[in-house]
């Protein structure tokens, strides 16, 4: 057979509209919530009601007692319940508190669990849990970071409330302040968010003997399976872990959790498969939290706008203990900080504290939204300080073009990068100038409602992350990702990550570029993924790293088939393997058209093995396991109008533009989601949402109505665009998406009301800006808002 | 226990009921369409919207028992055996990441055709506003449901 394999359309930048689609529109879903299996019973946990107090009774037998319930646990009847592992100690002398999953004699936040009860359906467990009777002696909350490092606070454990501090340093930070004509400092609060992932956390664990199953609705099935190993000491080889359909992480799902243990240890002591599902009010006491930092912040610049140095000194809420990545998340922002600024010198210091309250963690951006709003806010306001355009302010100071590789002042090598060509394309799709102009007439009318211009020129640094450098941060792990290639007899394909999704859309990208790269139909590829079983090895999927490494290893998989199918097809075809040329899936001998095979002719060939090169294995699949050499710098600029009504404060976004530059693109239907989902949760920071404790320690935002994410009336229409400058650190060019729209809003968003608002002397607006901080700030200043009532 | 009989996306069901039972775990843990999905206990979320007797309800918000005698479309019943013009749209649009919103987004899109065929975009989002979306920004999902309005999708 010689039949021309039809020449696909380019698949690599192509808008396909994606695979998953197919289940999720129709609701042939796999939660895990939905899993059913024989005998299984529902757990529920007691929780506790205090931000810190010793427990000084747990009594499970009221509750043992009701009716459906199975059985009652409390830490202490798991004496080897072991302690949540913390994988990021960040320094030598770092405190890490034990963690164990249930809470044996202090509890140091609401909604620690204290015991779990077991039952035959999630009703009665849940009656049988206020059943459970705790007796706790209250100690003192702490709650402040600042007053839980002051001498005399109460402590949240007996080493103290400090956890560590980490700093860095280059040039002469010192000497360059002590030169500036003009510095500026100032302290921005980055609040406490709660990731919201739509699908609350949900566990099944079963099994006996050796070999237990856990799913877990997780971001991580792969970290899981090695943690539940260590922490349990049951055998990793015989834990398998598998995330079915995930309904969103933001890296709140970029975690061992407490219910992860439980339910693996309950199933091991009782024969017995079990289902946790937990509720969103339960999921937002008890699901990580995101940001929590004081930045005290100061710049050095010349009077022309020429910045030379920056000192960054960071306290991080750790909340009450250290869990996956809760150190290392502050000290990404360590890389971030100088953004895309050419800087002489730098310091950077953070103090992690340890408070009452849940811990912090991975949450989109992770220590990158927080360090660009940092200096995105500091270079508005240094252009304010000089009466220039903030704009103007940034092209004195950002690397050119030109200028790639660049090394900055924080230790990073951007690759590639064109920050003139980004600006240039949102000034226009904008309307820059004329916006100006209305923010002028409206200021000279003193309309109540004022305009304000937001400026946000980032880069991150995605692709997490070389190995070496993973392990020169005391990271406990690698940044490697593994692929493999599956040929099947008829010429499909099975592709298999270790890349775990959960709403980024791989089965479609990683079909696009297994398609492309195999010459493939895009339908004939199969993507499988998050099952440890299926897919042995991986590190996962955060940090915008699914693509730029994980399709890297996959790129590499890819190569590995062609090149094996190159020999088996010059063997076939009675040719030098040199001669053999191939495109769009098929392998031809060069200058001889007529004499070729098809890939799937080769892989056919490959399983019958009846005529193979001596020696060779009949086999046409491959594996590989990419390890990065550097990360990948993403970068765009952003621009955003805002209204500001002066009166009621109450801030609307006009018009929002964002300009990415996120290097070749794959899906541009996929990228354009990723922008738009980053943007709502980054202008979400600005202006909605924060997780608010009393002075008890009590979380005040424990549901969605409560907690404001924001819903379709609450968010613009976003203007999108991109430049496209490859990176040339990997084969495909690519940067990564994920977190871009996340960690560029915030500053654009915020910047615009500061701008709308300056001339009445507001200096800051503490995030949310909510109608009341917005109000507050302006009449703080001693403004009463323009033509508004005196 | 009291008993109900409801019909769920065209099958009859008669099932005795604890007075408690929420409708949603009626649906999701007695009649098995699991494809409709919780995801909040105070009503906000709207990933649980069904259509009950053609009006889109939180079926969180509700007991099984006040839906006796009722008829209920769920997403797994929309299309009808195949697929919904909705549906076709949010693919179309990419109107969907992680997908646990859809079906709720799906359905109150559907009553908001229902009662406003041609809507503008300003009218969209005031008609989603009880479903939150924590991916998309909302941005594709405004732009499927004015795609499934211009197929006729009310009709």
């Amino acid at each position: 057979m010689t039949a021309e394999a039809p020449a696909p359309q380019a698949e690599l930048g192509r808008a396909r509209t994606r695979k998953e689609d197919a289940r999720l529109v129709t609701g042939q879903t796999n939660w895990t919530d939905n899993i059913v299996l024989p005998g299984m019973l529902h757990m529920a946990f007691a929780r506790s009601p205090y931000a810190h107090a010793r427990i000084t009774s747990v009594d499970t037998s009221a509750a043992r007692a009701m009716p459906g319930v199975i059985a009652v646990f409390s830490g202490a009847d798991f004496p080897d319940q072991g302690s949540l592992p913390c994988a990021w100690p960040v320094t030598p002398d770092i405190v890490i508190p034990g963690h164990p999953p249930m809470a044996t004699e202090e509890v140091r936040y609401v909604g620690e669990a204290v015991a779990v009860v077991v039952a035959r359906d999630r009703y009665s467990a849940a009656d049988a849990v206020s059943a459970v009777e705790v007796e706790y002696d209250p100690l003192p909350p702490v709650l402040d970071m600042r007053a839980a490092l002051a001498e005399g606070s109460p402590k949240v454990h007996p080493a103290g409330n400090k956890s560590f501090t980490w700093e860095f340093s280059g040039g002469d930070v010192d000497a360059a302040f002590a030169s500036a004509p003009v510095v500026i400092d100032r302290t921005f609060r980055q609040q406490r968010l709660i990731p919201s992932a739509m699908e609350p956390r949900a566990v099944v664990a079963a099994g006996a003997g050796d070999e237990y199953t856990v799913w877990s609705a997780t971001q991580i099935p792969h970290i899981l399976r090695l943690m539940l190993a260590m922490v349990t000491g049951t055998p990793e080889q015989s834990i398998r872990v598998i995330a079915p359909d995930v309904g969103g992480g933001f890296g709140s799902k970029l975690q061992v959790t407490a219910e992860e243990v439980i339910s693996l240890l309950v199933t091991k002591k009782l024969g017995r498969p079990v289902k946790w599902t937990e509720s969103r009010s339960e999921g937002n006491l008890t699901v990580h939290h995101g940001r929590d930092q004081w930045q005290h912040l100061r710049l050095a610049a010349d009077r022309d706008g020429r910045v030379h140095a920056l000192d960054v000194d960071l306290l991080a809420d750790m909340g009450a203990y250290l869990m996956l990545v809760t150190p290392g998340v502050p000290l990404l922002g360590a890389f971030m900080f100088p953004g895309i600024y050419k800087l002489e010198a730098y310091r950077f210091a953070c103090t992690g504290v340890f408070t009452t309250k849940m811990p912090t963690d991975a949450y989109r951006g992770a220590g990158r939204p927080e360090a660009t709003f940092g200096i995105e806010r500091m270079m508005d306001d240094l252009a304010a300080e000089l009466g220039m355009d903030p704009l103007a302010v940034r092209e004195r100071n950002w690397i050119r073009h030109e200028e790639f590789p660049f090394t900055t002042i924080a230790g990073l090598t951007y690759d590639s990068g064109n920050y003139e060509a980004a600006t240039a394309r949102a000034r226009e799709l904008f309307g820059y100038d004329t916006l100006r102009a209305e923010q002028q007439r409206r200021r000279e009318s003193s309309d109540p409602v004022q305009v304000g211009i937001g400026v946000s020129t980032f880069t991150e640094m995605c692709g997490l992350a070389p190995s070496r450098v993973l392990g020169s941060l005391s990271y406990g792990a690698g940044g490697w990702e593994s692929a493999s290639v599956r040929m099947l007899p008829t010429g499909k394909v099975e592709v298999v990550t270790g890349s775990s999704a959960h709403g980024q859309g791989h089965e479609t990208a990683w079909s696009q570029i297994a398609a492309d790269k195999l010459g493939v139909p895009f339908e004939d590829v199969r993507v499988l993924h998050g099952d440890t079983q299926i897919s042995p090895k991986g590190m996962d999927t955060y940090g915008s790293r699914s693509l730029t490494v994980g399709g890297i290893a996959l790129n590499a998989a890819c190569d590995k088939v062609v090149t094996k199918a190159k020999r088996i097809a010059a063997h076939m075809l009675e040719a030098s393997e040199n001669d053999i040329e191939f495109s769009a899936g098929r392998l031809q001998v060069r200058g001889d058209p007529e004499k070729g095979q098809t890939i799937q002719e080769i892989a056919l060939a490959t399983f019958a093995a009846h005529d193979l090169p001596d020696g060779m294995e009949p086999s046409l699949d491959s594996e590989a396991t990419y390890d990065p050499d550097n990360f990948s710098f993403p970068h765009g600029t952003h621009l955003c109008a805002a209204e500001v009504d002066t009166e009621t404060g109450r801030v609307t976004i006009r018009s929002y533009v964002a300009v990415d530059d996120v290097g070749k693109v794959v899906n541009p239907l996929i990228v354009d989601g990723q922008v738009h989902g980053g943007l709502a949760q980054g202008i979400a920071q600005a202006l909605y949402e924060e997780a608010v404790y009393d002075d008890d320690g009590n979380l005040l935002t424990t549901t969605l109505a409560d907690y404001l994410v924001p819903s379709a009336v609450d968010l613009p229409e976003f203007t999108t665009d991109r430049t496209e400058t490859p990176a040339t650190t990997n084969p495909l060019g690519v940067k990564g998406v994920g977190e871009a729209g996340t960690i560029a809003s915030t500053p654009a968003v915020v910047n615009a009301v500061l701008d709308a608002l300056r001339p009445l002397g507001v200096t800051d607006v503490p995030m949310p800006c909510s109608p009341e901080n917005v109000w507050r700030a302006i009449h703080n200043a001693g403004g009463q808002g323009n033509g508004g009532a005196q | 226990m009291p008993k109900i009989t409801v019909n769920v996306d065209g099958v009859a069901y008669t099932d005795e009921v604890e007075p408690r039972l929420l409708l949603v775990h009626y649906l999701r843990e007695r009649a098995g369409k699991t494809g409709t999905p919780v995801g909040c206990d105070t009503t906000n979320c709207g990933a649980c919207t069904v259509q009950l007797n053609g009006v889109s309800v939180k079926s969180c918000a509700m007991l099984a028992i006040q839906a006796d005698g009722a008829e209920i479309t769920t997403i797994e019943g929309l299309g009808n055996g195949g697929w919904h013009p909705l549906q076709r749209a949010f693919n179309e649009e990419h109107a969907l990441q992680c997908g646990y919103c859809t079906p709720g987004m799906i359905m109150a899109a559907a009553d908001l055709l229902r009662t406003n065929p041609h809507p503008t975009n300003d009218e969209i989002r005031q008609g989603l506003e009880g479903n939150l979306c924590r991916c998309t920004g909302y941005q594709n999902i405004v732009r499927a449901v004015r795609r499934a309005s211009e197929a006729g999708a009310a009709t």
